[in-house]
């Protein structure tokens, strides 16, 4: 069965691991779909978050081969019901009538959003949510026409005592 | 504290390791490290290409244990040597490479022989370092050698700006040293390796497949405990051959595309494994799925990442190989388990074994590969050390070549590396000058890296090249028999060069052996030289490595020769 897999690599903070962990999801023939990095409390430490999909072996093997590489301290696959989980995501929506901007509005409160650089024919909004929840705003938004989209990829920490 | 250059503190920091030689090949860029050759006691070992450096330093890394040293300069030098890393890599072999880098500074301009050969050999190496401070240099050493020589064992490249190498620094040699990620033992899980043994008494028709990495973790006394006490037949993979002495009752030889007919067969009836230090490879097991539908599989293995990467395992215990089979040993001690009984599957394999030594069909001529083989084994002490180009000669070896003395038998057999046994041998030889060595080679490959006659015959390293002449890419050649309509496309070598002038060209002696005779006398004299020795064998074209389990085909489909 093909799953969601959120990965969370603890790796020295150093030149060179983010090529040496892309490489071998590529010389292993595994997908990223998603990929955020950033240097954690502890400046010797980078953590990357990575999104991929694959059945139950492949994870299984990726977390492994993760694993075995030197440059990694510690990989965890986290279990989205126990993990706190956001991506920022920015969208340039086109706006064509004079309604528009007070939709785009309104839908971006629905989803917490927020609003910024209005334009007369375009606006930006900014969201931070699940990949569902963005998925979903993007599946409304496209009646009035994304323009481009920019997005951060998932950042995820595990709940406490999960 | 002491004040010195990088390329001094490298070349201390390798004494301390304990490196007596290194194989390397001098360039601009490496030029102060080899200055550094003329006030250390490390003897350098010049070659004629630096793919043989590394392959010499795989050669003498799989015979020692121990990490082969070789060296190259910057650019063409380190490309040259990648295939070498990545055969270390691919067989799990201890070698630490060190290459010449542009300086600092000129990093990234593209500068007159740059190369980035850390960006190159990343999916190769089991780690790679390029100190950009000549201080890190001491500690890069020390972690190199661990890394390499550690756990599952790989090849660690340390690339070198000449810069580096040049600057002076405060040197401290540290002795302790932390490598958070890394952790090349596990404590094998006695809780799993009581199962296995459970699984193993209950088989009705229970095998052990040993694999590469019980050579390289040396559990030859262990494997032969285990077999004897349980009363298992014993087949291996092609990297696993010799890891039982192949003229013991139990043991069947290797699997796999041309395994032995008995090893395959019966790995057919089997109904439960003990798979040790394996990764199931394809040219092994046939298929993945003919393996996993019908086999209880029980799998020892250093690497984690090995447990369930080719094969769905029932059993897994992680850990050093030797480890696991000492523990597996005791317990069936303490159980006092003893089988002595010969049970309707032990009587079944040994008749099996002895219908297949009556009825293989081998080449009828005087000449043919079986004959040839089982002569030169006949003749070689025990003690001997086999290594073998890559082509229907390796095969053949695997087939007549039985290993007596378990550890002696090498092979590029992961990568695939035609050129790597010449090279390899000269490396075998440093490692253990007082046993003979002899590399089982074809043409094709022999002609990749027969410049190392060089490197054998100057730096006095008497090897013997075995050479099964056929004038063809005779692998390729019998593809193209067996699934191309006999379209023979690339393959024919000519009779070109003449080996024996070749080989006297170098200062090397070479004997032409045209009868059974003729061979027998050549292999004694080359025995008894002092200096390196090819024997060209001249055979038939024509003949074919069989049995041969096609690609993809499960082993119960092997071709028989008719």
């Amino acid at each position: 069965m093909i799953m969601w897999a959120i990965l969370s690599i603890l790796v020295e903070n150093k030149p060179g691991i983010l090529f040496k962990v892309t490489h071998l999801f590529r010389s292993r023939n595994f997908n990223i779909d998603s990929i955020s990095v950033g240097v954690t409390e502890n400046p010797e430490y980078s953590r990357m978050t990575i999104t991929t999909v694959g059945d139950e072996k492949q994870v299984d093997q990726i977390v492994k081969q993760l694993d075995k590489m030197i440059d990694t301290v510690e990989v965890r696959r986290l279990d989205e019901h126990k993990t706190v989980y956001r991506e920022l995501c920015i969208f340039k929506i086109r706006l064509s009538n004079a309604s528009d901007s007070m939709e785009v509005n309104k839908l971006a409160n629905a989803y917490g959003g927020k609003v910024h650089d209005v334009k007369k024919d375009s606006i930006m909004v900014e969201l931070t949510a699940t990949p569902d929840q963005i998925r979903a705003f993007e599946e409304l938004a496209r009646q009035f026409g994304i323009i481009d989209v920019a997005r951060t990829g998932v950042a995820a920490l595990q709940r406490s005592g999960a | 504290m002491q004040s010195m250059t990088g390329a001094k503190a490298l070349m201390t920091a390798m004494e301390k390791e304990g490196v007596k030689e290194v194989f390397g090949l001098p360039g601009g860029a490496n030029l102060p490290m080899y200055d550094e050759f003329a006030r250390c006691d490390i003897r350098h070992i010049l070659v004629r290409h630096e793919q043989s450096a590394a392959h010499m330093a795989d050669g003498f890394g799989r015979v020692s244990r121990k990490p082969g040293v070789c060296f190259a300069t910057s650019g063409p030098g380190a490309t040259n040597i990648l295939t070498g890393i990545a055969t270390a890599q691919a067989d799990s072999a201890p070698m630490v490479a060190v290459t010449g880098q542009v300086p600092v500074p000129m990093i990234g301009r593209d500068a007159f022989q740059e190369s980035d050969i850390i960006g190159m050999a990343n999916p190769v190496v089991k780690y790679a370092y390029q100190p950009r401070d000549a201080a890190e240099i001491p500690e890069v050493v020390k972690k190199g050698f661990f890394i390499a020589e550690t756990g599952r064992p790989g090849p660690v490249l340390i690339d070198i700006p000449k810069d580096v190498q040049t600057n002076e620094a405060e040197m401290s040699f540290p002795n302790e040293f932390k490598i958070r990620g890394y952790h090349p033992w596990t404590d094998p899980d006695m809780v799993n390796v009581q199962k296995a043994i459970e699984m193993l008494l209950h088989a009705q028709r229970p095998i052990i497949l040993a694999g590469g990495g019980t050579i390289i973790s040396s559990a030859f006394a262990e494997l032969q405990a285990v077999a004897e006490l349980l009363m298992i037949p014993v087949v291996t993979t092609f990297k696993g051959k010799g890891a039982f002495p192949e003229n013991h009752p139990l043991s069947l030889g290797p699997i796999g595309m041309h395994g032995h007919a008995e090893a395959n067969k019966i790995m057919t009836e089997a109904d439960c494994v003990l798979a040790i230090g394996t990764r199931f490879s394809d040219r092994s097991v046939g298929t993945f799925e003919d393996f996993e539908s019908r086999l209880k599989i029980i799998h020892m293995d250093v690497d984690p990442a090995e447990i369930g990467k080719n094969q769905t395992t029932m059993v897994a215990v992680v850990g050093d190989v030797r480890a696991s089979l000492r523990i597996m040993v005791k317990m069936l001690m303490q159980r006092a388990i003893k089988k002595t009984d010969e049970t309707v599957w032990i009587k079944h394999v040994k008749e099996i074994k002895a219908y297949w030594k009556e009825n293989l069909k081998i080449h009828p001529g005087e000449m043919g590969a079986a004959k040839i083989l089982r002569k030169l084994r006949e003749i070689l002490p025990h003690e001997s050390i086999i290594t073998t180009e890559v082509g229907q000669h390796q095969m053949w070896a695997s087939l007549f070549y039985d290993v007596i003395q378990p550890g002696t038998f090498f092979s590029s057999t992961g990568l695939g590396t035609m050129g790597w046994g010449f090279p390899a041998s000269i490396g075998a030889k440093v490692a253990k000058p007082d046993v003979p060595v002899v590399d089982i080679a074809g043409d094709g490959s022999f002609n990749m890296t027969e410049n190392s006659l060089a490197t054998a015959v100057l730096e006095d390293i008497p090897v013997i090249v075995f050479l099964l002449n056929n004038f063809t890419l005779g692998m390729v050649a019998q593809w193209q028999r067996t699934f191309y309509d006999r379209r023979m496309i690339g393959v024919d070598q000519g009779r070109c060069p003449d080996y024996v002038k070749l080989a006297e060209s170098y200062g090397a002696q070479g004997i032409r052996a045209e009868s059974m005779d003729e061979l027998e006398r050549a292999i004694k004299t080359a025995l008894s030289s002092d200096v390196a020795t090819v024997i060209d064998i001249p055979i038939d074209p024509e003949e074919d490595v069989l049995p041969f389990v096609a690609p993809g085909t499960p082993l119960k489909d092997m071709i028989l020769p008719s």
